[in-house]
């Protein structure tokens, strides 16, 4: 230990100093690239943006071939549902860029 | 070259493995489960003041996580610590493992990530029913919409919610086996390459220096994988537990 540069303070002032120095102390939230505290590439924000909205359609294009085939109503539901799992797509990369559903106050991340 | 082959399960252990089809995915989740146990074993044995690598090791991740889960959830997260400490270390020593020679990736099947994922979304929904009820439902129900349009809305939430199942075990699986197979077809190209001729050297080369940088990011890959899976859990089990 040099204990020079800053002799004051407590262990915890000096630890929290260093800390904020390193940059540690960033809260990792749902959008952060990662551990490394870099910020996510665009090509990984495309990826995630496109798994989204696939996933959603996939469940929805799922559900509406299974009621369909359960139902006898062939294509009716499945137009249906792929109508709903596009929108709930497009609702899922709202809420990944951070601009769904969040009433003021609510501090979340 | 075959870069969808080594994604293929067979039987190991003779044929006590062979009749209860117990595969080299399994052993490697065997082997995962018991090195964690390892490092925390090892490294909280020797309880000193000033730890040394190893219980250094196991208390940062042990700190690492329980931030995680207090930072997102809230103080309830302390309930969720086993959980997601579990998920964390099987997840990223599962990536970590599959990066070694002959090793077997056990994330690179979707399988094994839908499993992990439908663990969480149930365990989440389960939370979510018994904190608050038939309350759970009104999550489905955007605050300040007409009654009117509810029908629509309230489809298109569930399919979201439903959605959340795909796209975790999606993630994780697609992110491994892109990586491996990415490996695979670069290595062949080093053989190839290498067995044509005296001109096709520097190619070679080439290749085999794309195959080390991609070990080094498929590293990378394999750990942020783990981490985005942890904090996915917790944000959902956020929302399990607030329902906003």
């Amino acid at each position: 230990m040099s204990g020079g540069e800053d002799g004051g303070g407590s262990f915890e002032d000096r630890l929290r100093a260093a800390r904020r120095r390193q940059g540690l102390d960033t809260r990792p939230s749902e959008q952060s690239g990662g551990p490394d505290g870099s910020g996510p590439s665009a090509l990984s924000i495309g990826l995630r943006v496109g798994l989204e909205l696939v996933s959603a359609l996939a469940v929805a294009v799922a559900i509406g071939w299974w009621l369909d085939k359960w139902l006898h109503t062939s294509p009716v539901l499945l137009a249906l549902f792929v109508l709903l799992g596009g929108a709930a797509g497009m609702l899922n990369v709202w809420r990944l860029m951070g601009l769904g559903r969040q009433p003021p106050g609510d501090k979340r991340n | 070259m075959d870069p969808i082959g080594q994604f293929q399960l067979h039987t190991v252990g003779s044929f006590v493995g062979a009749s209860v089809n117990f595969t080299q995915a399994n052993l490697m989740m065997l082997l995962a489960a018991a090195l964690i146990l390892a490092m925390l074993y090892f490294g909280a044995r020797p309880r000193a003041i000033v730890p040394g690598r190893l219980q250094a090791l196991a208390e940062l991740s042990y700190n690492f996580i329980l931030g995680m889960c207090t930072d997102q959830i809230g103080e309830e997260g302390r309930k969720f610590f086993p959980l997601v400490f579990a998920l964390f270390f099987f997840i990223l020593f599962g990536n970590l493992i599959g990066v070694w020679p002959y090793a077997f990736t056990f994330t690179s099947h979707i399988a094994t990530t839908l499993a992990l994922a439908a663990m969480v979304m149930v365990l989440s929904t389960v939370v979510a029913l018994r904190l608050h009820g038939w309350k759970f439902f009104t999550y489905f129900v955007p605050a300040g919409v007409p009654k009117l349009i509810l029908p629509l809305l309230v489809p298109i939430e569930v399919l979201s919610y439903v959605s959340r199942l795909v796209s975790l075990s999606v993630r994780l699986f697609a992110n491994m086996m892109a990586g491996h197979v990415m490996l695979e077809v670069f290595g062949a190209f080093i053989v190839m390459l290498g067995a044509a001729g005296v001109m096709f050297w520097a190619p070679a080369a080439l290749s085999f220096a794309t195959t080390v940088a991609l070990i080094g990011f498929e590293i990378l890959v394999g750990t942020l994988q783990a981490y985005v899976f942890a904090v996915l859990t917790c944000i959902y089990l956020h929302d399990a537990v607030h329902l906003h």
